[in-house]
């Protein structure tokens, strides 16, 4: 080992530790700032109420930004920007404009954690968008509730993430009402006896929405012929897939996310299976199509909306998010921007921005028109819409039926 | 070196070794918790606590990476097997006796003595898996030990995605049937969530203390020479008569104590979610980094590395995007800049040379 | 015994892969003694960089990249190794060689730093004009498929001109057809132009006389009304046109490489600074320039693999994905099994691990599928502690 000479080490140690402790200082003198205005309670602005005229609404999202789920959080993150703009050019809340702190996770829960409690705490943002994926949201809303900040995750879809408490609220489906919807449809709409599961073991959203689907579809009377795993990424899924062939399923129930879907798809269908594929909102992206091509052709999953529908908040929404950002909305971005907009119309609605009122104002929204179905907040403040299932026809997802809650 | 050789250990003894620590850990603790915590506010806490976690991982791992010399790339998994262990005791617990998993008791209460335990626990469990972990380490050497080691995390972290999902009511737990046993209802993918928030800074800080006096009497205690001799060179130990496998198996299994109950702590932690990805070997990289950009063996420097590893991320989120490619570049500079880590083998007080040199310790 | 063949199949192409993966990880592990975490983020650049190639460079030269003819295929896996080979010597010149004298460790740790540079620098995205988008951004893409999505062993059951009447997702038959149960069918249209189309049949079995209208499970581009058309029966074991491609690419690549290491000057240079860097530096050969050298062969190597992995699934993820990092794992995890700093070795390691998780994932069960590679892993290294083929290292006293 080469030896430097001390006194250069020594200086080097030096300005190593002022830079750490400087770090630190920053860091500390930032939360120790907010905690003096504040005023004792943790949620200081709650007081200033509509008051002060001009001065933004910030709001906060945590989500991926980098790392292996950027995908996921960055389309929510352009969804809520659009959201935001539109909002800014229609005269913001009651005249004020609206500005967004959003931080990264890395899709990683301790960071989630972390920069929620720097969102409530030192940029005090009157409410908190995020996360997609249901492990981090977990992480993330015990904090909104410790400070009283409302949170509302745009596509967690785990049901315990909203019974953290009070201030969590979500606008997408949960896995228990998701599963028992494609369970239905295979078993009553596609009359399928015999499924086959093929679903992602190291990502929740897969494996809540497979067990949610084994019990419904079991309790319905039919039966799950073999059920098979691949890890977050896999290429090959020849092997699951052989023996799925062998088990002769009705339909192959494929939770995952449209990243993977296409590809198992394509190997399914040269491996001579049939059996059409059927999934969830995981399946949302013009990717599916674009990379899945006739494989995907005949295939079903359960959506929000559909992105045929002719309604012109949907289209609307898609063309000006392809103006914006120069790609098709995903799934994630539609749910990233009714969140937004479902908090913007309760700010509207809240007699202040105070987190009691503000999320009091969320849990009682009602027959609220987003682009992802009219949500309405029920008691346990999950998203009461109903699912369309779609059918993927001549390159796009075709509206088949709407199945209620 | 007279204290392994007094069977009869001494009052002064005592008090040096146990008294005094545990008494300076404590104040610690409360210094920590109730001045420092308070005046530096929620944020900062927060930083504080995932410092802590990364101190007291960083300080173990050094005990097989640099005083031993092995190349372990698990540390992730010893600290995956603790959170897990002292999270789901404390939570089952909870459910059994209070009938609900919030956090019982106030500062000191009875919940957190439950959750001093579980913590406990959770450094004797992450113990167990490092013995089975340290056991190839006597069969293989530098990197093909890496691989093995990491190979052991790997298989925790799938075993954990197949693990049952978790039990929410206490109704439900006390009716379980096997089959929501066994496998353990540890979460599966999901993570196991919704553990009691117990860990404060007084506990944290009072466990970073302990870790930081284990390891440096351990550096500078027979054990610790003999680990060190096992580092400069396996054979002359050898024939010095130096009980390498002995040494070796005991060095994974008192650095995964440790780091089982960082796992603890880290479970029980406010906006945290034990996942099992917790237990991949990324997670492991982090550590290793930490050890090596401190200087490995040096105790002061890898505290100092895993501070400043984790303040950075926290430091750098306003670059969004770019701050991981900040991070990785800073990373490589420093690597290139500084190959020895940041205070090479020493330690900080060495740097204190007046007083210090030549002065050995007994 | 399908299950038993379909399984070998897929084994040996995916072991192609990790073998091609694994040699990367082995060669420079061979002279440099260390592991090269960013091996697997430059497979991902190169099955990007064909990408970007394919989709965009392609078109710029007027061929339609859904219908490239074979020379096309083989610039892009030449341009995209090129390229790679760049990056490779750039990464050793820039973060690798100011630490050649520095403990391993201290390398490791910088090609983990690289590793998390790659794949943050490939998460943006530039428009640099002429809908050239740079780097590869956060969403996945399709790769068009350069080599024809067929199976050598398909049976053709039946042929002629398809009937006037139909729609784009039909096919009027000449002639009667007989569709078994259990069994997929396939059209294949031929047009006028030359242009070939494919469709799934999806009428149910028994037989159909002739101008009967069978249904297709895709819409063609129009109709295929007087066209030729043949069905074809697919085969319970498809012998895919992209498996044979990329094992006798990986196949030709390693023999290739063998003969560079063992029959070629500059191979037995490669040997003996692997051997010991300091005498080969005596014996006046160019330390450096042999080490950069390797690390330019291996990111080639990882760039054939990535092309291969790009057009064999055609899916691609963003760079940051999971199933890199996995995919590198087991590359890595092959190397290691075979005894790293082995060529033979890293290719028999990349077949057995590949064997074993195929088999296992089959014959076993899917959830343990990466327990059994880690598991197999530790069981080789306890019984021979330096890989099945590596030579027992022995330390001077």
């Amino acid at each position: 080992m080469s030896r430097v000479p001390g006194r250069s080490s020594t200086a080097l140690l030096a300005v190593i530790l002022a830079a750490c402790a400087a770090a630190y200082g920053v860091v500390a003198g930032c939360s120790s700032g907010t905690d003096r205005g504040g005023g004792g309670t943790p949620n200081g602005q709650s007081g200033a109420g509509k008051a002060a005229s001009n001065e933004p609404v910030v709001i906060g999202h945590y989500g991926s930004l980098t790392g292996a789920q950027a995908t996921f959080g960055i389309s929510t993150s352009q969804g809520i920007r659009l959201a935001i703009k539109q909002a800014n050019a229609t005269g913001g809340i009651n005249g004020r404009p609206i500005t967004l702190r959003e931080y990264d996770t890395k899709g990683d829960a301790r960071e989630a954690g972390s920069v929620v409690t720097r969102l409530c705490t030192n940029d005090k943002v009157v409410a908190v968008l995020g996360e997609v994926a249901s492990g981090l949201s977990l992480a993330g809303a015990p904090v909104c509730q410790e400070f009283g900040v409302p949170m509302i995750t745009p596509s967690s879809t785990n049901p315990r993430v909203t019974v953290v408490g009070d201030m969590i609220s979500r606008v997408c489906f949960i896995d228990p009402f998701q599963g028992l919807v494609c369970a239905k449809f295979a078993y009553e709409h596609r009359k399928a006896r015999k499924v086959a599961m093929l679903y992602d073991q190291a990502a929740p959203y897969s494996t809540g929405l497979a067990e949610e689907f084994r019990g419904a579809f079991e309790k319905l009377g039919g039966t799950i012929a073999t059920s098979q795993t691949y890890a977050e990424g896999d290429p090959d899924f020849n092997a699951q897939l052989t023996t799925i062939r062998s088990a002769e399923p009705d339909i192959i129930f494929v939770p995952g996310y449209y990243t993977d879907v296409a590809n198992i798809a394509m190997q399914a269908r040269k491996l001579g299976i049939t059996a059409p594929l059927l999934g969830g909102d995981g399946w949302d992206s013009t990717k599916l199509t674009e990379i899945g091509g006739p494989a995907i052709e005949g295939s079903y999953y359960s959506n929000h909306y559909s992105q045929q529908d002719p309604s012109p908040t949907v289209q609307k929404f898609i063309a000006t998010y392809k103006a914006e950002f120069g790609s098709t909305p995903d799934g994630l971005a539609a749910l990233g921007y009714d969140a937004a907009l479902l908090l913007f119309d309760a700010m509207k609605r809240s007699p202040s921005l105070g987190g009691k009122d503000l999320a009091a104002a969320i849990a009682t929204s009602k027959d609220f028109h987003g682009v992802t179905g009219t949500i309405t907040i029920d008691a346990d403040r999950n998203a009461v819409k109903p699912a369309v299932m779609l059918e993927v026809k001549g390159g796009a997802p075709t509206y088949v039926t709407t199945i209620a809650p | 070196m007279d204290d392994s050789n007094n069977l009869a250990p001494t009052r002064s003894a005592v008090l040096r070794n146990v008294t005094l620590p545990v008494a300076g850990a404590v104040a610690l603790g409360l210094l920590m918790q109730l001045v420092v915590g308070p005046a530096s506010g929620p944020y900062a806490t927060r930083l504080m606590l995932d410092v802590g976690v990364a101190i007291i991982a960083a300080v173990s791992l050094n005990i097989i990476n640099g005083y031993t010399g092995q190349f372990s790339v698990g540390h992730a998994a010893f600290i995956a097997a603790g959170g897990y262990v002292a999270g789901s005791f404390t939570y089952y617990c909870s459910l059994l006796w209070w009938g609900e998993y919030a956090k019982h008791g106030g500062f000191l209460g009875m919940g957190e003595w439950l959750f001093f335990c579980s913590c406990l626990l959770g450094g004797f469990g992450a113990a167990a898996l490092g013995w089975l972990v340290g056991l190839p380490s006597l069969r293989l050497r530098g990197d093909y030990l890496a691989i093995v080691t990491l190979g052991f995390g790997e298989i925790l972290r799938v075993l954990l995605q197949n693990t049952n999902r978790q039990i929410f009511d206490a109704e439900q737990l006390r009716d379980a049937t096997w089959r929501q046993l066994v496998p353990p209802p540890l979460g599966g993918a999901q993570g196991f969530s919704d553990v009691p928030k117990y860990t404060n800074l007084f506990w944290m800080y009072l466990m970073v203390a302990v870790t930081l006096f284990v390891a440096v009497r351990l550096k500078i205690s027979s054990t610790g020479r003999a680990f060190l001799s096992i580092r400069e060179d396996e054979i002359a130990a050898e024939a010095m008569g130096v009980d390498i496998t002995r040494l070796k198996v005991r060095a994974f299994i008192v650095a995964a104590f440790f780091a089982g109950i960082a796992g603890g702590l880290f479970a029980h932690q406010s906006g945290t979610v034990i996942r099992p990805i917790d237990a991949g070997f990324q997670r492991s990289f982090e550590i290793v980094i930490m050890v090596v950009l401190g200087g490995l063996g040096s105790i002061s420097g890898v505290t100092l590395a895993a501070v400043i590893l984790t303040l950075l991320p926290a430091l750098l989120l306003d670059f969004a995007q770019y701050r991981m490619i900040l991070y990785a570049l800073l990373l490589i500079l420093l690597m290139i800049f500084r190959p020895q880590g940041l205070l090479g083998v020493k330690e900080l007080w060495d740097f204190a040379r007046p007083w210090r040199r030549g002065g050995t310790r007994t | 015994m399908d299950d038993f063949l379909q399984t070998l199949m897929t084994a040996v192409s995916v072991g192609s892969l990790y073998a091609l993966i694994a040699l990367g990880y082995t060669m420079v592990y061979g002279v440099l003694k260390f592991i090269n975490f960013a091996h697997s983020d430059v497979v991902v650049l190169g099955a990007w960089f064909s990408f970007t190639l394919a989709t965009w460079f392609l078109p710029q030269m007027g061929i339609d990249p859904a219908a490239a003819p074979w020379w096309a295929a083989c610039g892009v896996l030449f341009f995209a190794m090129l390229a790679c080979g760049g990056v490779g010597f750039l990464i050793e010149r820039l973060a690798y060689r100011p630490l050649r004298r520095a403990p391993r460790l201290n390398v490791l740790i910088t090609a983990i730093g690289v590793s998390l540079l790659l794949q943050n620098v490939g998460q943006l995205q530039f428009d640099l004009g002429a809908g050239l988008r740079l780097p590869f951004g956060t969403q996945p893409q399709g790769m068009p498929r350069l080599v024809p999505d067929v199976a050598l062993n398909d049976a053709a059951v039946a042929r002629g001109v398809a009937g006037e009447g139909g729609s784009s997702s039909t096919l009027v038959l000449e002639h009667p057809a007989v569709l078994e149960s259990g069994r997929s069918y396939r059209a294949v249209v031929y047009r006028d132009n030359g242009a070939v189309e494919r469709a799934r049949i999806t009428s149910s079995t028994g037989t159909y006389g002739a101008g009967a209208v069978m249904s297709l499970g895709s819409s063609l581009t129009r109709p295929p009304d007087g066209s030729v058309y043949v069905i074809r029966r697919l085969a319970r074991v498809p012998i895919a046109m992209i498996d044979v491609v990329i094992v006798v690419t990986a196949g030709g690549l390693m023999v290739l490489l063998n003969l560079l290491v063992y029959r070629s000057k500059l191979g037995m240079a490669m040997r003996a600074v692997s051997f010991n860097t300091d005498t080969a530096a005596l014996m006046g050969i160019p330390v450096d320039r042999v080490i950069s050298f390797t690390f330019v062969l291996g990111a080639m190597l990882a760039a054939a693999a990535g092309f291969l992995y790009a057009i064999k699934y055609t899916t691609l993820q963003q760079p940051a994905h999971a199933g890199w990092v996995l995919l590198g794992l087991k590359a890595f995890v092959a190397a290691v099994v075979g005894g790293i700093g082995n060529i033979q070795g890293a290719v028999l390691g990349g077949f057995l691990i590949a064997f074993i998780e195929q088999f296992g994932a089959v014959y076993v069960s899917s959830d343990l599928r990466d327990i059994s590679v880690f598991a197999v892993l530790i069981l080789v290294l306890l019984v021979r502690p330096t890989g099945v083929l590596g030579s027992p290292s022995c330390e001077k006293v």
